[in-house]
């Protein structure tokens, strides 16, 4: 957001400059500002309005929408006094970071395949990989389960982090895939010629050249861990259960929750938002990084 | 933080916990008042039981079915407590998926339970496959202090056509205080339970003796013209959207002169702090038209223990801990006579106690012993439940025709056109299911 207006107040001044049409591009880069402002604050809207929330009373919260009320913890009180949140932020934590190393270690060397010394089917497996993305999860839900059960998977950790890493595989190697192609080949050659292996050269030159796009990829992957809901909410129960079964747990069929649950998801959004306003720039370096060349 | 070590050793430190703490109950819940009490004092349960651990999931309703479905159904065994309803346990228990409660302790007292709920809950041979936590039926709930102004007089048993009068004299939408609050939002356990009643008691059923849908009968459609004109007029702007919560924060804020619905609410209406009618609430059974069956339901949420628990002794421990009369006075002793769950036990409402704290106790007794989900229409039918039909399809039938219902609400549909959609919906629906062969 905030580079896409510098970049454009910058070409916008140079043209400014340059011409005497002055005022015409000024007022549409005025417009542009305007929409981009209302763009980011319809996305964030929602989130806006639930942090709200969470500072409301439960009949606040479901009176006539207001801006004006006096805001209280209770909700924040309540929740926390019915469940341990640190447990399971801590499972959110280990879970969506495991899932994503986990992932990582086995994307890069298959993209640098891939990418390097691609056959003739290469295209055709990569087109098969994100084809498992194409299925409605709950479609192989039964199967899972059931393996689960056997191997005794049910309700761990290991059991989500393997999910997960399976879930965004096939996004980590598209992606992983993409930063490498394009990278210049002449360089991974310039470096075989001084003698390097290939896991020297994995290492020494591919790792350190695309980390942004490494970064990006492994950043997403955690984000869309922490916030899946589906496998969460299937295959655990209470030990290894994390933020997203905390905020269903919040909801009632009696009795009035919309505060409650704000409060909940303010709390289990909270860290991933941190984390991503944190590493805003390289994900923003990383996925527009290699699209001007 | 090191996380790539961290995770392997979180795994250990998961089995050690399992392997020391033999008798660890996972008990599968929903966030409804009562539960959340239950949680709250298990410590109690803890403590008179050293050797038994309770672990709790908590999920939202319809998720929680869902997750209790796949596990009960691959065997997963991931839980040894389920809190499943009157709809549920007949139709699980004839899988084979619950345990049956054939060997209950003479200090449970099972001939205390009331009767109707009870027989929701046991087979053919009345063994109980799972114990009542609380139970409720529907009631029709009005402001005392607009009765008394307009000179209306509440009789001993209203009818849907005085409940119709009375919404259109005190309809005040300027004022937002609508005639009457009633449910509108789709599902089959939301709008489906109120207008099921409704077209019960004008006279209607779902299914004949064949199984043959009974949707475009003349007794649906008068019911469902009848609810939505009375809705329509003198009800709140965006009745297809509300449900039970919507509609107890529109009553427990004063906008609503009536409304008919779950006994539950009661005490949440009848408290101070969540309800500003808390002083004028009035009570009177459900209103009739035709006939007085099945005009209110009966509904109640129970224990079960899956046939796949592996520690269904302590679990049994556990609910009949919860369901027993001595957890009813441990609620009333720390928590408040009005927050203990009823409908389930002749004792509660024989304890003067209760009595006292909760003057609409004698309503609901009447209410949940009258309502009889073997007998609920006019004609005969062949199901189980008066607000449902104690079949496992029911869940898409109900859902279905309450979408249906809903946009004949909206206006966007004819009343007729909806019900005729929801008859040939249901039928086919019923056909594939195999009830024509």
């Amino acid at each position: 957001m905030t580079t896409k207006t510098q970049s454009m107040s910058a070409a916008g001044a140079t043209r400014a400059a340059n011409g005497p049409r002055f005022g015409a591009l000024s007022s549409r880069r005025l417009w542009l500002t305007v929409l981009g402002w209302t763009v980011a604050g319809v996305i964030f809207f929602p989130i806006f309005w639930m942090v709200l929330t969470g500072f409301k009373t439960e009949a606040e919260a479901i009176a006539d929408p207001s801006l004006i009320f006096s805001p209280t913890l209770d909700s924040y009180a309540e929740v926390q006094s019915r469940a341990d949140y640190l447990h399971f932020a801590l499972n959110s934590v280990v879970v969506s970071f495991g899932s994503t190393l986990l992932a990582l270690v086995i994307a890069i060397p298959s993209a640098y395949a891939m990418a390097f010394l691609p056959t003739k089917r290469t295209k055709g497996t990569l087109l098969w990989m994100l084809s498992t993305k194409m299925l409605p999860p709950v479609g192989v839900l039964v199967p899972i389960y059931l393996l689960f059960r056997d191997f005794g998977l049910l309700d761990t950790r290991t059991g989500l982090v393997i999910v997960y890493t399976l879930m965004n595989l096939p996004i980590v190697v598209w992606m992983l895939y993409t930063f490498f192609k394009d990278l210049p080949r002449d360089i991974l050659e310039a470096g075989r010629m001084d003698g390097a292996g290939t896991l020297q050269e994995v290492w020494y030159l591919l790792l350190p050249l695309t980390l942004p796009g490494i970064a990006s990829t492994g950043l997403l992957a955690v984000i869309l861990s922490w916030n899946e809901a589906f496998w969460s909410l299937n295959l655990t129960s209470s030990q290894a259960a994390p933020l997203t079964a905390y905020i269903a747990s919040f909801s009632s069929p009696e009795g009035l929750f919309w505060a409650k649950l704000s409060a909940a998801s303010t709390m289990a959004i909270a860290p991933i938002l941190v984390f991503g306003w944190l590493t805003q720039k390289q994900m923003v370096r990383g996925l527009t990084f290699g699209a001007v060349k | 933080m090191p996380l790539s070590r961290a995770f392997p050793l979180a795994g250990v430190a998961a089995l050690a916990a399992t392997a020391a703490q033999a008798e660890t109950i996972t008990v599968a819940t929903v966030n409804n008042n009562d539960m959340v009490i239950m949680q709250s004092l298990s410590d109690a349960f803890e403590q008179s039981h050293p050797d038994i651990t309770l672990d709790w999931v908590v999920l939202e309703e319809n998720v929680l079915r869902q997750r209790m479905t796949t596990d009960i159904a691959t065997g997963g065994g991931q839980f040894d407590v389920m809190t499943i309803g009157t709809y549920e346990v007949p139709i699980w228990a004839e899988r084979g998926w619950l345990t049956p409660l054939d060997d209950l302790p003479a200090s449970y007292q099972a001939d205390d339970l009331l009767k109707s709920v009870r027989d929701g809950l046991s087979d053919d041979d009345g063994v109980l496959n799972a114990l009542p936590f609380y139970a409720e039926s529907s009631m029709l709930y009005y402001r005392k202090d607009l009765f008394e102004q307009a000179g209306i007089e509440m009789p001993e048993q209203p009818t849907w056509q005085q409940v119709h009068d009375w919404a259109a004299e005190l309809n005040d939408p300027d004022n937002e205080t609508y005639g009457i609050c009633l449910r509108g939002k789709p599902g089959w356990g939301e709008n489906m339970a109120f207008v099921s009643t409704l077209v019960n008691t004008f006279g209607g059923r779902w299914f004949d003796m064949d199984w043959e849908p009974q949707i475009d009968s003349p007794a649906w459609q008068e019911a469902i013209s009848f609810y939505v004109d009375l809705l329509d007029s003198y009800g709140p702007p965006g009745a297809s959207s509300n449900g039970f919560n919507e509609n107890l924060a529109l009553f427990s804020r004063g906008n609503c002169a009536m409304w008919v619905d779950a006994t539950s609410a009661a005490g949440k209406l009848y408290n101070p702090e969540e309800s500003t009618v808390a002083d004028q609430l009035g009570f009177a059974p459900a209103p009739v038209a035709e006939t007085p069956k099945g005009s209110h339901w009966l509904w109640s949420w129970a224990l079960a223990i899956p046939a796949s628990s592996d520690a269904k002794d302590a679990a049994r421990e556990f609910i009949t801990w919860a369901t027993s009369q001595d957890y009813v006075e441990l609620v009333g002793e720390r928590e408040g006579w009005t927050s203990v769950p009823p409908g389930t036990r002749v004792s509660t409402y024989e304890n003067p106690e209760y009595q006292q704290a909760a003057p609409f106790a004698g309503f609901v007794l009447d209410a949940i012993q009258g309502a009889d989900p073997r007998d609920s229409s006019l004609e005969p039918n062949p199901y189980v439940g008066v607000q449902f039909v104690g079949i496992p399809e029911f869940q898409s039938v109900g859902t279905q025709v309450g979408q249906m219902v809903a946009s004949a609400l909206t206006g966007e549909t004819t009343i007729e056109q909806a019900l005729q959609a929801a008859q040939r919906a249901t039928r086919r629906t019923m056909e594939r299911a195999g009830y024509f062969d």
